[in-house]
């Protein structure tokens, strides 16, 4: 492999393209795509991934392709965050593409051929968006992303719900996207060069750079799914194939991390501390919200599309760390911050993906996703079970799994705070603290009732009993991404030692201060803090195994299996196990305020006595709702004067023209 | 890693296994004496383990694997926690590998096996326990942490043995900050421990019972190593609790190994002196309605986050 690694990112994204094409030569076949396509789509991320892994500190290339426009061409740059990025849609994309390829059957609601084409859209859209270095390019592939994800989710567009859901997210997406053209045209600064390179050189003046900031944040956050732009994700997430729910959530929202990371850090000269404490305290409500909502969910992939956006709020507070960190010079800190978010945004991509593709399974296998009618799949699907078990530890933060390490990193980032000169700064700093590990330790409420009322128990249903375990090929891809999940937990510093890069890009700062070693991971030194993952779990599996040995060795190791007790009331049913609602009640009598709670109770004199409750978000009343009442008024204002008929038409175009005559003359 | 660390650290450990089903006796005998009943022996927490040893498991029809690997995880992560809290010295090796946040993590990852040992069975006991267990610690441990970062805070670090070594070389006297981390943690430590106004270690009825009811379906050697465990995280909270705000007479620095026998006695009557306290705690309140106990953990939470506050206004 040559130097030219930016021409290999172009040869994968063009391979993406062709195979994406090569879907409608025989579109109905099944096999064909799904059995020969996709597998190659997982190759293309897998060399990608390598190629963005090699890229990694390597000087910045560039390149110009003469696409577009005549005198608009497309500039492309792989320097070190575009190739961190790369890695993580890479690597993410090997493991989904690879499920996909035994996921999809022929009554998914589209043609195999057409969902590949759209599929692969997808992915090289994302790829171009990560190397794009100018507005235009960067635009055009922004777009054609929110395309491609878009006839993804309205794959079975016969319900009408999914196309409902469609809508609203290609409606999100569209608002967020005039808000970043609006950022990149305040970004060019009224030279009309839209390339990165000249909005890098360039120092806007006065409120300029503050009004591009927050363009951005309100662009990237609606894509994102930040407050109060995250009403699509609940939607848009349940409606997609899980393949696509997997991407989405694991690689599109990085995408929109990815735009605030360039704008804010890349594109603009200085940063402001007052931004990052907008965005500290917008991240946490993000994630606060995130994670309540997620637990009174009672669809699996709701739940998980709520945790989602509680993770985007964990890292959107963390570059609100970052910035404060570096408008105030600490950049060492801020290196840390900026590492644990892009770690977090690593994790996310690999334990997310992971769980939506095994809610795909257990949706296959039972036609069910809600979890009220599941339970007991363990003993049915013991590949899925175990391995959504790694992602369920992962993502509730437990050590010595991954999402402990970026949850660690951000906490030490956090306890540094008191450093800074700003005194407001510093006492919002014990809040913030208490209202990020308060979501850190909602997340593992949320995912043991994701995990306990989907895998454990026993079956709610009798139909339960026939579900099958996943394919090969959908079992491989769950150990690839339960393996990314153990291996990032376990091995940090060798992972941190590869973002450093971008820290070096970003920050001007490496993160790796504290000296430490490979196993030990010290940021500033090992006096300060230190952890080893791997140390941790040597220790608790040998204490573990020793505890198994002596044991069996000096007492004994008889078991017996018998009905469990059943207090003396012999009528027991799998009914009588918490449901998902019953599991979060005691959260929604907490949060009672922070939701739309309507709740429908039997009267005594009921015939058939119903229970229900509907929990609702108050963004949709507070805002959602007013916005579209007066849209819909003021159509129905200007519907006043189409009355359809030739006639009255003539008469306005007669009417203007006289106006016209007599103000313009 | 110097000889004394490594035999620090492993005397410490076995003084944590050995002594902590004494702690369990010695409260028990203390709330016997307390509420006027005739004190069972010291020694019954270990005839009880032993006990449960020596009999036949029985197990669920349909448990899975989960619900018979969880005693293990739970006792190894303890284990673990009890190799890193600085209880007799802060001459520990392994306490590098594992900080405070890592410790409450250990918990954390203690806490969620058991829930989910819990739901496995598939009895409506077993799922309450775990949905009431997780509610309870959705609060208890951000107010854990937010105690152990107001210690970091003084110290500059999330190491324990560092944070200890710090507040023990400090000239006594009170600090504010840590007066409010201290009454916030002893609310934490009550509720985390299963302890009387949030949840009650002794009893069986079905509407107020939390850890009981997710431990109801172990037996025999399962069994065992979950009320050891118990009792294990009992003592870890306690000489946490005594490293922060007594660190009196613990071994500091890279000290030989007589000032680590020395601290063994110190430690024994400390904890002597706390569980009566402990024991006094439980006989003078009463227990709460579930749905009370976000108010209780919500004030341990509020005082903690003070607690935080108070260091960063006055410094101290």
């Amino acid at each position: 492999m040559g130097n030219d690694l930016l021409g290999w990112v172009l040869a994968a994204i063009a391979a993406w393209l062709s195979i994406g094409a090569l879907g409608f030569i025989r579109p109905r076949s099944l096999a064909y795509v799904s059995h020969g396509l996709f597998p190659l789509g997982a190759a293309v991320g897998l060399a990608l991934a390598v190629v963005a892994l090699l890229a990694l500190g390597v000087v910045p290339q560039s390149k110009v392709l003469p696409l577009g426009l005549p005198d608009l061409p497309f500039h492309l740059r792989l320097d070190s965050l575009s190739a961190f990025f790369l890695l993580l849609l890479g690597a993410a994309s090997a493991g989904i593409s690879f499920y996909a390829s035994g996921y999809f059957r022929s009554e998914e609601g589209a043609a195999p051929g057409l969902l590949c084409f759209e599929y692969h859209v997808f992915l090289a859209a994302m790829a171009l968006v990560l190397v794009a270095d100018d507005a235009y390019a960067f635009m055009v592939s922004w777009e054609a992303m929110a395309l491609a994800s878009y006839f993804l989710v309205t794959t079975d567009h016969r319900i009408p719900e999914i196309r409902r859901a469609g809508f609203l997210y290609l409606l999100i997406a569209h608002i967020g996207a005039i808000a970043i053209l609006l950022c990149f045209g305040v970004l060019q600064g009224g030279n009309g060069d839209y390339t990165f390179g000249s909005m890098r050189s360039l120092i806007l003046a006065g409120r300029w750079p503050s009004v591009a900031f927050f363009l951005a944040l309100f662009g990237f956050g609606a894509k994102a799914g930040l407050l109060p732009m995250h009403i699509w994700l609940p939607e848009a997430h349940p409606a997609a194939p899980s393949p696509v729910s997997a991407l989405m959530s694991g690689v599109m929202l990085k995408t929109a991390i990815y735009g605030l990371l360039r704008v804010t850090f890349d594109l603009l000269n200085g940063q402001l501390w007052w931004w990052g404490v907008f965005a500290l305290v917008l991240g946490l409500a993000t994630a606060l919200f995130g994670v309540i909502f997620a637990c009174v969910q009672s669809d699996m992939k709701r739940l998980l599309a709520y945790s989602s956006i509680e993770n985007i709020g964990i890292i959107v507070a963390g570059i609100g760390l970052v910035i404060l960190f570096k408008s105030y010079g600490k950049t060492l800190l801020a290196a840390i911050s900026l590492t644990a978010v892009l770690y977090h945004a690593l994790n996310h991509a690999f334990f997310k993906s992971l769980l939506f593709l095994a809610t795909g399974s257990v949706l296959h296998a039972t036609r069910e996703r809600s979890l009220g009618r599941l339970g007991g799949l363990i003993h049915r699907m013991p590949w899925v079970a175990w391995t959504a078990l790694v992602g369920t530890l992962a993502i509730a933060g437990l050590p010595p799994l991954n999402g402990f390490v970026s949850e660690w990193l951000l906490l030490q980032a956090f306890l540094f705070t008191p450093s800074l000169p700003q005194s407001f700064v510093n006492m919002l700093v014990p809040l913030a603290t208490g209202a990020l590990v308060l979501a850190v330790a909602l997340s593992a409420y949320v995912m043991v009732k994701f995990y306990g009322v989907i895998f454990l128990g026993r079956p709610r249903e009798p139909n339960l009993a026939y579900a099958k375990d996943a394919g090969w090929r959908e079992r491989a891809a769950f150990v690839w991404l339960a393996a990314g999940c153990v291996a990032l937990g376990l091995f940090p510093v060798t992972v941190i030692a590869m973002i450093d890069p971008v820290n070096v890009m970003l920050i001007g700062s490496t993160a790796l201060h504290g000296g430490g070693n490979w196993l030990l991971l010290a940021p500033i030194s090992a006096d300060r803090s230190s952890y080893s993952p791997l140390v941790v779990l040597v220790v608790i599996v040998a204490v573990v195994l020793l505890t198994i040995v002596v044991v069996h060795r000096y007492y004994h190791g008889r078991i017996r299996r018998a009905p469990p007790w059943d207090c003396g009331y012999p009528l027991q049913t799998p009914r009588m196990q918490d449901t998902a609602e019953g599991f979060g009640q005691p959260i929604r009598e907490v949060f009672a305020p922070v939701l739309r709670i309507e709740r429908h109770l039997p009267s005594p004199f009921d015939a058939a006595p119903r229970y229900e409750v509907k929990l609702d978000d108050h963004f949709w009343h507070w805002l959602y709702l007013p916005v579209a009442g007066s849209a819909d008024f003021l159509a129905r204002l200007v519907g006043r004067i189409q009355q359809g008929r030739i006639s009255i038409y003539l008469t306005y175009s007669f009417v203007t023209l006289l106006a016209l005559l007599f103000f313009v003359r | 890693m110097t000889l004394t660390g490594f035999f620090s650290q492993l005397l410490q450990l076995a003084i944590a296994l050995a002594l902590a089903p004494l702690l369990v006796g010695w409260v028990n005998q203390c709330r016997a004496w307390l509420s006027n009943r005739s004190a069972p022996s010291l020694l019954l927490p270990y005839r009880t383990i032993r006990k449960l040893f020596m009999k036949d498991a029985v197990v669920a029809e349909h448990a899975s694997p989960i619900f018979r690997i969880t005693p293990y995880v739970v006792f190894g992560a303890m284990c673990c926690a009890a190799a890193i809290v600085p209880s007799l010295a802060t001459d520990l090796p392994f306490a590098s590998a594992a900080d405070a946040i890592a410790l409450v993590g250990l918990f954390a990852l203690a806490r969620v096996f058991i829930a989910l040992a819990a739901m496995d069975i598939g009895t409506a006991f077993g799922s309450l326990g775990a949905r009431r267990e997780m509610f309870i610690g959705f609060l208890a441990e951000p107010a854990l942490l937010m105690v152990l970062f107001t210690a970091s805070l003084i110290s500059g670090s999330t190491s324990l043995p560092t944070i200890v070594d710090t507040i023990a070389h400090r000239e006594f006297a009170i600090y504010p900050s840590l007066a409010f981390a201290g009454v916030a943690f002893v609310m934490v430590s009550l509720a985390e421990n299963a302890r009387i106004p949030v949840d009650n270690p002794t009893t069986h009825l079905e509407l107020t019972m939390i850890h009981e009811a997710m431990i109801l379906e172990y037996s025999a050697r399962h069994l065992a190593l979950i009320e050891w465990a118990a009792a294990l995280k009992l003592f870890n909270y306690s000489c946490i609790g005594l490293a922060l705000f007594f660190p009196f007479g613990i071994a500091v620095g890279e000290s030989g190994g007589l000032a680590i026998l020395g601290a063994a006695p110190a430690l024994i009557a400390k904890l002597a002196i706390g569980g009566f306290f402990l024991a006094l705690i439980e006989t003078l309140s009463a227990k709460l309605r579930i749905f009370r106990a976000p108010e209780f953990l919500g004030t341990a939470f509020l005082l903690a986050v003070l607690a935080m506050l108070v260091n960063l206004l006055l410094g101290s």
